[in-house]
């Protein structure tokens, strides 16, 4: 027993640095706040190696368990790590880096602003991790809570009205969608005596209390990761948050909920032929056509950006009815658009954040030359656009050639015309914001210089979107381990 | 890998390292920012003259990197990517000159250059792409890096024009990425093979091949500008001239017509593109393409405009020689890659050279011009001639061949479209040549500067002068071995003539 334990402990427990290591920075800057933006970006920085770590021993030997402290199933805290699992753990690091630098110097000469931000941004990566994983339905609500409470203290940073009122219902939605995904998990447990995923795996039925706990999780779910037509709260909180904040809004806390739901997807409700595919589908649809419309219709960058953002979720609930048919290629397209995303999002509203710094408004008629001014900063917007609206090389092409692909072979043309569509129209509303950065505007600017930092985190989380586009293999390949998408696929016949 | 792998990618890279230090560079290093561009464009033009020599000896060059799962991206380096890859190399240099003339003391021109390289990054790829895949991303990249050329000089009129030109290209793009998908999930393939790569499909997808071919060829059309998907060009003449001329003669609308010639001949080849009856109303277009162009720029009294419908028409002569789908009409196609290449990029830096040096912008103001510019004038002249098809300019060869395969395909009404266009294009050249030669100069030019005792800036004079020449040479030596027509005789010969 004692051996084991030992063993599963000093052999295993890397798996749960991801974890500790935002936890700890947490802790610490809350106390020593005056210390709080070292703390932070050393804790950055411990997380990003601790998922560099792990990621060559999984490609190796495939996906990875921990039972903290020692406890199995169902009684302890259980951490799973496969391909989807660490996929998400990369882009949470990759993201979360060039937010702190960004945020380290945004934050400057606003001390008080950076000592309430630096422990919440902590908390809200530490609920994050825990949340990619965790392995059964309990912990994830736990993890899903840290995150909501965490997001929605952040959103209101930036003060003043607008933030206050976006953050309030931010959170109301937030504490709304985990009560109707807690719920769900009571109902689940009571049938089957268990929260445990794989356990649930095995035991899950088409029994009655199965169905009120999937209506209950997916639209708790749904409506924190702000599918349409849920997606109301999404654009003033996103919007009117500080800029390193939007960017983690939008890039990386909904992701989160939308995890969640995939997860549970794959592993619980995916099997049970309850035909709500082409329904998450036709939602994803709606959201692409009516977000990008309304990103077209935005007279504010930043809007703009976070209507983008609701667009982009419908992209990833294509893949629902596309991987009916079979073929994994529609998950692998979704999470490859999903990171994808987190990568250009991040650096659009860094970017936007840039511009809004530099000209003191967002107004996108007025943006007055920022190609010369702030060249770097466009730069990246621009890059950033190219992923979105997938073309290539971009890790969003990429995303949305799998999904074409999976559309195409087995001839659903609707969803394909959908993808395309999609495409276009982002086309149009990024190109309308960097038509204007070459005109001259009327009103002339209040320019503020730009700290270097701020401009490269911007546009090097745009150079990674590109750069998914062209190293393909790798990331194709971390996204195999322990075949996350198997499942599904397998039990689900036509 | 070996040397011959390495050189696809250094032709790709002399273009696109130099383009992006001069982002990198401070608007004051004209010195440095000049010698990147010119060392870029040499290096690129010797390792092209390299593989001209290794292809014309038998070799092949070619490289592949993994992409996704069952596709790769990949060079190759045969005779027809040579074809365009040598044009482009050559008229790069030469609009890297004008250019560097044509822009001196104006703003931001780190950036200018840096897209401008970009955008020659961006063919080269193209011409070399050995897959679909490839040239999609190398197509796109060419989409995206000339918008901020043509929105250059950041005006309202100059924004507008960067949203039409993308209305069209992306548009086009994203059926051309539809039809590709589709055709990877029927054919499982994507790489071009000289008699292409569907021929073996299944009889019963014919209607999804017809599709497929439509939606590709309107991808394409649209930056080859085949009607009515050429509305996009004639606005994008806000731009520079040196832009224009990279626009019209080596990069965007060459793309085009250069992809519509990959796809005829390496993605369905020329027998399965005429059993599907696809060939024939791909020509009828192209023919009321260059029948609509030449009519259009008959009313135009903007001389850029006027050149820009003029660059429809002629374009359409390439697709008119792929379509009629005779190995005698496919070499006056080809050839005219190369030929409408030299000749109007002649004429577009004639017109920057008028605008730059006397403000002239319009056809009614060109009288006399002659006597204050005659070498500009010569060039534009040889370079009109060839337009019309007056022997011996390279222009008169594409007819003959032209004319020759459509005869020999059976397809007489060809010689109609071409002789009423030879007509039109003599009634909107000839004015100008008569105008600018004999009429009386005016009293004063709108807007002259004087640079010494040379009628214009050197970097100005010289490209139009080589480019003329080249277009005069490439007709009169036309049976000379390396000679543009002698090199499509190979490619005719190597690629679609097979045992």
């Amino acid at each position: 027993m004692t051996s084991t334990l030992e063993a599963a402990l000093t052999a295993r427990s890397d798996l749960i640095a991801p974890v500790l290591a935002p936890l700890v920075g947490a802790l610490l800057s809350f106390l020593l706040r005056r210390w709080a933006m070292p703390i932070g970006l050393i804790s950055i920085i411990g997380l990003v190696l601790a998922v560099l770590m792990l990621i060559p021993e999984a490609l190796a030997t495939g996906p990875r368990w921990l039972a903290v402290g020692g406890w199995e199933a169902p009684l302890g805290i259980v951490l799973h790590a496969d391909g989807l699992s660490l996929a998400m753990l990369f882009m949470t690091a990759a993201v979360g880096l060039a937010i702190s630098l960004y945020a380290a110097v945004y934050f400057h000469d606003q001390p008080s602003r950076a000592w309430s931000f630096w422990p919440l941004w902590l908390l809200l990566l530490t609920g994050l991790n825990a949340l990619f994983l965790a392995a059964d339905i309990f912990n994830l609500y736990v993890t899903l809570e840290l995150l909501g409470l965490s997001a929605a203290a952040l959103t209101a940073l930036a003060g003043g009205a607008d933030a206050l009122v976006g953050a309030m219902r931010y959170l109301l939605v937030s504490l709304l969608g985990s009560l109707a995904y807690l719920l769900g998990v009571a109902l689940l447990y009571h049938a089957y005596g268990t929260v445990d995923l794989g356990l649930l795996a095995d035991r899950i039925a088409g029994l009655p209390a199965t169905w009120a706990a999937l209506g209950l999780m997916s639209a708790g779910l749904l409506l924190k990761t702000a599918l349409f037509p849920l997606h109301f709260w999404l654009p003033p909180a996103h919007s009117n948050a500080p800029a390193p904040v939007s960017a983690a809004l939008s890039a990386l806390v909904v992701k989160g909920s939308f995890y969640l739901w995939l997860r549970l997807w794959l592993e619980l409700f995916g099997g049970l032929g309850l035909g709500v595919e082409t329904f998450l589908g036709l939602l994803g649809a709606g959201a692409v056509i009516w977000g990008s419309l309304q990103a077209l219709r935005q007279t504010r960058l930043k809007l703009l950006v976070a209507y983008s953002t609701v667009a982009q979720i419908g992209y990833l609930f294509l893949a629902f009815p596309l991987a009916l048919g079979g073929a994994t290629t529609a998950w692998t397209g979704a999470i490859y658009l999903a990171v994808s995303h987190a990568l250009a999002k991040a650096a659009m509203f860094l970017a936007a954040g840039n511009l809004l710094r530099f000209g003191g408004h967002d107004r996108i008629a007025d943006l007055d030359r920022v190609v010369q001014r702030l060249p770097l900063s466009i730069a990246a917007f621009a890059l950033a656009g190219v992923s979105i609206m997938g073309l290539p090389p971009s890790g969003g092409f990429i995303g949305k050639w799998l999904l074409l692909e999976a559309a195409l072979s087995q001839g659903r043309w609707g969803w394909a015309l959908v993808i395309l569509l999609g495409g276009v129209l982002a086309a149009t509303y990024v190109f309308k914001v960097l038509g204007y950065a070459f005109t001259q505007s009327e009103t002339p600017h209040r320019a503020r210089p730009v700290p270097a930092v701020m401009e490269w985190a911007a546009l090097s989380l745009a150079a990674s979107a590109i750069l998914l586009g062209l190293i393909v293999a790798p990331p194709l390949a971390l996204l195999a381990i322990g075949e996350p998408f198997a499942m599904a696929t397998g039990a689900v016949g036509p | 890998m070996t040397i011959d792998n390495w050189i696809p990618l250094l032709v790709v890279g002399s273009s696109l390292i130099p383009g992006l230090l001069i982002f990198a560079l401070a608007e004051s290093r004209v010195r440095l920012r000049t010698t990147l561009n010119l060392a870029g464009a040499l290096l690129k033009l010797a390792l092209v003259a390299t593989m001209l020599w290794g292809v014309a000896q038998g070799h092949q060059y070619q490289v592949q990197l993994a992409f996704l799962p069952g596709l790769e991206l990949g060079l190759r380096v045969g005779p027809l990517a040579l074809l365009f890859l040598t044009l482009s190399s050559l008229l790069w240099l030469v609009t890297t000159i004008y250019a560097i003339g044509y822009l001196e003391g104006s703003p931001h021109r780190s950036r200018f250059f840096g897209f401008f390289s970009l955008c020659v990054t961006a063919t080269v790829g193209i011409a070399m792409a050995a897959d679909l895949l490839t040239f999609l991303l190398f197509y796109e990249l060419l989409t995206l890096a000339t918008y901020p050329l043509v929105v250059h000089r950041g005006t309202e009129v100059a924004r507008r024009a960067g949203l039409v030109y993308l209305a069209f290209t992306i548009g086009g793009g994203a059926l051309m990425l539809l039809g590709i998908v589709w055709l990877y999930t029927l054919a499982g393939s994507l790489e071009f093979r000289p008699g292409g790569f569907v021929a073996g499909l299944d009889q019963t997808h014919r209607t999804s091949l017809i599709l497929i071919f439509v939606l590709l060829i309107a991808g394409l059309g649209v930056k080859a500008a085949l009607i009515p998907l050429h509305a996009w060009l004639p606005r994008a003449m806000v731009a520079p001239a040196p832009v224009s001329a990279l626009l019209h003669a080596v990069a965007v609308v060459k793309a085009g017509a250069f992809g519509i010639m990959r796809v005829v001949y390496e993605v369905f080849g020329v027998e399965l593109a005429a059993d599907l009856g696809v060939t024939g109303p791909l020509a009828l277009l192209a023919a009321a393409t260059i029948l609509y162009g030449s009519a259009r720029a008959l009313f135009q009294d903007d001389l850029k405009r006027r050149l820009a419908f003029s660059t429809v028409s002629q374009v359409a002569y390439i697709v008119l020689g792929v379509a009629i789908a005779s190995p005698i009409a496919t070499v006056g196609g080809l050839v005219h890659l190369v030929h409408q290449g030299l000749m109007k990029i002649t004429l577009f830096f004639c017109a920057g050279n008028l605008a730059e040096t006397l403000g002239i912008h319009r056809v009614s103001e060109m009288s006399g011009v002659a006597r204050r510019m005659p070498c500009t004038l010569v060039a534009f002249t040889v370079a009109a001639f060839g337009m019309i098809g007056v022997p011996p300019v390279a222009g008169f060869i594409t007819k003959w061949y032209l004319g020759l395969g459509a005869l020999e395909a059976g397809q007489h009404w060809v010689l109609l479209v071409l002789a009423l266009s030879s007509l039109l294009n003599a009634a909107y050249f000839l004015p100008i040549l008569h105008a600018a030669w004999f009429r009386e100069p005016p009293s004063t030019w709108p807007e002259e500067r004087v640079f010494g005792r040379r009628e214009t800036a050197r970097a100005l004079l010289w490209p139009p002068l080589i480019t003329a020449a080249a277009a005069l040479l490439a007709g009169l030596l036309a049976s000379l071995p390396f000679s543009p027509l002698e090199w499509v005789g190979l490619i005719a010969e190597r690629e679609f003539v097979r045992p």
